[in-house]
């Protein structure tokens, strides 16, 4: 790829899309993720008297169920990113690289 | 206290007075009987695993597939060989011998272990799969100036894989040790020798299928462990802490209230700057991981990579709930067995002790739940564990030393394919008997705490680098090195000066230079903070053609294309 491709594809109207949506998605779940789980390490950090208080006068702890809770959360957040990257992103995706792939096809100075 | 005294999991979790406990007779607790299952078990496991080694030494002719077994593993093999990379020994052993001792607070460590996977899958996985040949120090080097960037990368991962194979080394002789009633030392040699038949022979093919079987052997063990405490406990969480409690304030000699205290938070992160710095150190420090990241390359595209870490993932997460289980399933039958527990050193010490460490709940647990047979099974498992995640980690040394330092800093890309694969075998051979050293000289050290500061200088000084590299354009050559450095450097020493190492390890005296132990807070905001500083304020030529170089390498890094071109060497 020279510089005037890379420009070509940047200035891609498909190529855009795709990488704002796909940008869009990653972070915001990121986003969702790092505010979980830092959340629960301040709690841990700050408010040791909440986790261990009881959820309903038995002996589970709130602790418990968050603490268990942010192991399935971060697989479901996976499992949300690659449903949406698979289902709607990949057709975007394969037509934005069509036209990536034509652009780094041709030959020659432009 | 601070969570360093994790590594002394019995002392300092909970306060023991002395326990008197009616008295089994010293001889039953102080050494197992040779277990002829466990040992015949795990040498069927090492014989089809060298079996292996050997098919895949016939595959492996080129660098290519050394390191990444040609590319060819799909995302569903690469997830359970990541999965496998993460179940090591300190997550099995060490984790469960934290809820074990102290409840909660184990817990907290598989959190911020399992946290980090959403990131990599997020930000991660698939620019690196498109930017990347062999290893992360390729990424941070793709648009940077090579000799500085890779040497800083293959540095700071060579330090991330020293303190990652101390952990596993010592979980090793631990195990072996109880297990065959061998000599720690001579464990420790066993691990080293079989480690590095592994790496040397079969490579990355090798590799990722002893890591692929380990997992899924060790999976069902768990399962079924897990299954048997749920059973015996009714399958009621309910009942099952309170049972844990009633039997934790007796065994540790606490009242009832003080047990229930293994219900929460207690002294792993006793103050917030200790409890953030973990944090920040486990989950960032995924994404720094040498080992974990170089399994990216063994798949053909970004696809299957973003297919491993959903895989990856799932599985790692049921393995954390699992360990959960087993840690309480341990209190409720290990810690109140006197076949279990070492009489002897616990009337030294007036805390509770298990034959062979307390690292080995988990193990006494599935002979208390499956009998001997079973126990010989998860021993065996434990220990081709242990096996196949310091292959991997040997692996990733020796990409940084042959690939890094050698072939494309020392030599400049001037070597054959060949001469390259020999520095690596000897690279293999010199990390093994480092390895052995160092894990006879850390015996005493608790492996999920060494693991958690293998995080911290991952986060620290790989995780900055990588992320900027591949997402902020301004990153320059200066400002990465320098960035690079800061963070490891201020990793390292503040480790160093914590109470784990300058007291517990080193012995120099008997107070802390620092008072906080997770470096992470400090060192990673200092990292990124130098990375951008001496990178805005370098106006050099090079430093612009870097800047302009970035545009290149989004668009590789979102499409993929000329990535096969890169792979070809």
């Amino acid at each position: 790829m020279d510089e005037a491709q890379v420009d070509r594809i940047l200035h891609n109207p498909k190529f855009k899309e795709m990488v704002a949506k796909k940008r869009n998605l990653s972070w915001t779940l990121t986003a969702i993720m790092l505010i979980v789980y830092v959340g629960f390490m301040l709690l841990v950090g700050y408010n040791k008297e909440f986790l261990l208080s009881s959820i309903s006068g038995g002996v589970t702890t709130w602790g418990i169920p968050l603490g268990l809770g942010i192991i399935v959360l971060s697989f479901i957040l996976c499992a949300v990113y690659s449903y949406i990257a698979n289902n709607k992103l990949d057709q975007l995706n394969e037509e934005a690289m069509r036209e990536v792939e034509a652009i780094t096809h041709e030959k020659g100075p432009h | 206290m601070k969570w360093n005294s994790l590594k002394a999991l019995a002392a300092s979790t909970v306060l023991m007075s002395g326990m008197a406990f009616a008295g089994p007779d010293l001889g039953a607790a102080e050494q197992q009987p040779t277990n002829w299952p466990a040992i015949i078990m795990f040498l069927i496991f090492v014989g089809a695993t060298l079996f292996i080694t050997k098919w895949a030494a016939k595959q492996t002719t080129s660098t290519k597939d050394f390191y990444t077994a040609g590319g060819g593993i799909s995302g569903f093999q690469n997830g359970l060989a990541i999965a496998g990379d993460y179940m090591s020994a300190a997550s099995f052993l060490g984790i469960s011998a934290m809820v074990f001792m102290s409840g909660f607070d184990g817990l907290l460590y598989s959190l911020g272990f399992m946290v980090g996977w959403p990131i990599v899958l997020f930000l991660i996985a698939e620019r690196l799969r498109n930017l990347g040949k062999y290893n992360l120090s390729d990424v941070v080097s793709f648009r940077l100036s090579e000799k500085p960037v890779r040497t800083l990368a293959a540095f700071s991962s060579l330090v991330v894989v020293a303190f990652y194979l101390i952990a596993q080394m010592v979980g090793a002789g631990q195990l072996i040790k109880l297990l065959f009633g061998l000599n720690y030392n001579l464990a420790v040699v066993i691990v080293g020798l079989l480690m590095m038949a592994y790496v040397m022979f079969g490579g990355m093919l090798a590799t990722t299928w002893v890591q692929i079987i380990k997992a899924v052997m060790l999976l069902s063990g768990a399962t079924f462990m897990a299954f048997m405490v749920m059973q015996g406990v009714g399958f009621s969480f309910t009942n099952m802490f309170e049972q844990s409690i009633q039997v934790f304030s007796k065994v540790h000699d606490l009242s009832l209230a003080d047990a229930a205290n293994i219900m929460g938070p207690g002294s792993l992160a006793s103050n917030p700057i200790d409890a953030i710095s973990l944090g920040l150190a486990l989950m960032f420090g995924t994404a720094g991981l040498p080992h974990i990241l170089m399994r990216f390359f063994t798949v053909k595209d970004a696809k299957e990579a973003r297919k491993s870490v959903v895989v990856a993932t799932g599985f790692i997460g049921y393995f954390y709930l699992l360990t959960f289980i087993i840690g309480f399933g341990a209190i409720l039958y290990v810690a109140n067995n006197p076949q279990f527990l070492d009489v002897a050193k616990m009337a030294v010490t007036g805390k509770l002790e298990l034959v062979g460490g307390n690292n080995m709940a988990a193990v006494h647990l599935s002979d208390a739940v499956g009998g001997d047979l079973f126990m010989g099974f998860i021993s065996a498992v434990a220990f081709a564990t242990i096996l196949a995640v310091v292959a991997g980690l040997t692996l990733s040394g020796a990409s940084a030393i042959s690939h890094d330092l050698y072939a494309n800093v020392f030599k400049k890309g001037q070597t054959t394919p060949e001469s390259e694969l020999r520095m690596s075998k000897i690279a293999t051979l010199g990390l093994a008997i480092f390895a052995m050293i160092l894990g006879i000289l850390f015996e005493k050290q608790n492996v999920a705490f060494m693991v958690g500061l293998a995080f911290s200088v991952a986060a620290c000084a790989n995780f900055p680098v990588l992320v900027l590299s591949m997402f902020w354009k301004g990153l320059t050559t200066r400002g990465a090195v320098i960035g690079g450095v800061a963070g490891l450097v201020s990793a390292v020493v503040l480790i160093v000066l914590s109470k784990a190492v300058w007291v517990d390890t080193l012995a120099i005296s008997d107070t802390p230079v620092v008072p906080f132990n997770g470096p992470a807070i400090f060192a990673m905001p200092l990292s990124f903070f130098c990375c951008w500083l001496f990178s805005i304020t370098d106006n050099s030529a090079q430093a612009q053609a870097e800047r302009k170089a970035f545009d290149a390498q989004f668009v590789r890094s979102q499409t993929g294309i000329g990535i096969s071109g890169a792979s070809d060497h």
